[in-house]
């Protein structure tokens, strides 16, 4: 629980590190899409995290199963569970929600391509999470993602009635409020996430 | 059928390079690839790192999908072009470790996480797989730099303003301004700078992450202001 407020809200993917920045900015546009994207990102985090901690740790690490240490093969391997998972979503998505599916277009299969998922999981090595912990903060992550998006896309959609000068129209200025919303997550840094869970 | 000769270096050639310097930029005007690397901008000598290791992660593997763009199959070719990236990255991440084993600390996790910058992939998908090796070689190499540029001046802004030093952890490692006498120009009561520089306080602002996004904010609008083309209509 400690590490799920911590990922969702105080060491935030996005406005913390940077992570998944190129599909938060291209999809923003309109708080539908991001509100799907959002979700299919908590989905491929919550699943890839756990997936690749088990693979990370016995298969890839000294006393795996093959003995060996393999961490080398690290990336490829992720990136290569990433991947089918976002295959799996996609075809789901395609299924229940067509229209969903027609929205994200493009976007979807760049879930793949999205730093935060492969982010979480190079996150949760460095850091060496263990298993309960690696799901906390798959979702977790996930979840600081979907606020991150939804905020800055309703912000977008207010945004157009306003006087803003041409050039910095559109990209522009949806870094400066990407900023000015690090700076407003990072009030939250004060927070002892222990304290609020209790223990 | 004489089969028509392609300058080694020809105008096309040069423009492929150039381009993405400016008009095609890829961080200013294709928006790819911010994911992984903002975090490492608040110093310049990791991002001179890390823009050396996109350039070369960038040009060869579009050369090398280039080269085997005829042998893969268009279901698979995404896992394929990831595969390329990531035996890359392995050999950008092993050879830093080798070398130069702080900065590997320092820059983490976003070494690895050249695999999902999207700037590589998307000139694979965009240029790689439909272009000659040579050419895509090239065009690689050029978003590469235009990246890396981008980067550097990011990681300048924030280090000179935000700690007043320059290359600060490597060699080079320069001491612009601040209030202690090994600093080149220090504002301390006792120094001849005082009269000049008694304002000066390093900006905090400028070492959070939040600053690397106005930054790139300020530098869109100003090249939109002067390249009209750019701008968005929407």
């Amino acid at each position: 629980m400690n590490i799920f407020i911590k990922s969702a809200f105080i060491e935030n993917m996005v406005l913390a590190y940077f992570l998944g920045m190129c599909s938060y900015l291209a999809v923003s546009k309109s708080v539908n899409t991001a509100f799907g994207l959002g979700l299919a990102v908590i989905f491929v985090l919550g699943v890839t995290m756990p997936i690749n901690w088990v693979i990370n740790e016995y298969l890839l690490s000294e006393n795996g199963l093959f003995g060996q240490d393999l961490t080398f093969l690290r990336f490829i391997l992720f990136i290569a569970v990433i991947a089918s998972m976002v295959q799996l979503v996609e075809m789901v998505v395609e299924k229940f929600s067509p229209a969903l599916y027609s929205a994200l277009g493009i976007f979807l299969p760049l879930i793949t391509v999205n730093c935060a998922i492969l982010g979480g999981s190079l996150f949760m090595v460095s850091r060496e999470y263990n298993l309960s912990d690696s799901i906390a903060f798959g979702l977790g992550g996930g979840f600081g993602w979907f606020l991150a998006i939804i905020a800055i896309a309703a912000i977008r959609e207010k945004i157009r009635y306003s006087n803003v000068p041409p050039a910095l129209r559109g990209l522009g200025m949806a870094f400066i409020l990407t900023g000015l919303m690090g700076i407003a997550f990072m009030s939250l840094m004060g927070i002892d996430p222990a304290a609020l869970s209790g223990n | 059928m004489e089969e028509v000769k392609e300058p080694l270096f020809g105008k096309e050639e040069k423009k492929l390079i150039t381009d993405p310097l400016n008009d095609n930029n890829p961080i200013t005007v294709q928006v790819l690839g911010i994911c992984s690397a903002l975090a490492v901008t608040s110093l310049v000598y990791p991002s001179v790192v890390m823009a050396i290791a996109v350039v070369f992660v960038c040009g060869f593997s579009s050369l090398f999908t280039s080269l085997l763009r005829n042998a893969i199959p268009k279901q698979v070719r995404m896992i394929v072009q990831l595969v390329i990236i990531a035996s890359l990255v392995t050999l950008v991440e092993m050879a830093l470790k080798y070398f130069n084993y702080p900065v590997y600390k320092q820059l983490s996790v976003y070494i690895g996480l050249i695999i999902t910058n999207c700037i590589v992939m998307g000139r694979l998908e965009a240029f790689a797989m439909a272009n000659k090796p040579w050419r895509s070689f090239l065009d690689g190499l050029g978003n590469g730099i235009g990246y890396g540029a981008i980067l550097i001046a990011v990681g300048f802004i924030r280090e000179v303003f935000g700690k007043g030093s320059l290359f600060a952890g490597s060699p080079i490692e320069m001491k612009l301004i601040g209030s202690t006498p090994e600093y080149f120009i220090n504002v301390a009561a006792e120094s001849g700078w005082e009269t000049w520089f008694s304002w000066y306080a390093n900006n905090n602002l400028m070492v959070l992450p939040a600053a690397a996004m106005f930054i790139i904010g300020v530098m869109i609008w100003i090249q939109r202001s002067w390249n009209t083309k750019l701008v968005d209509i929407s």
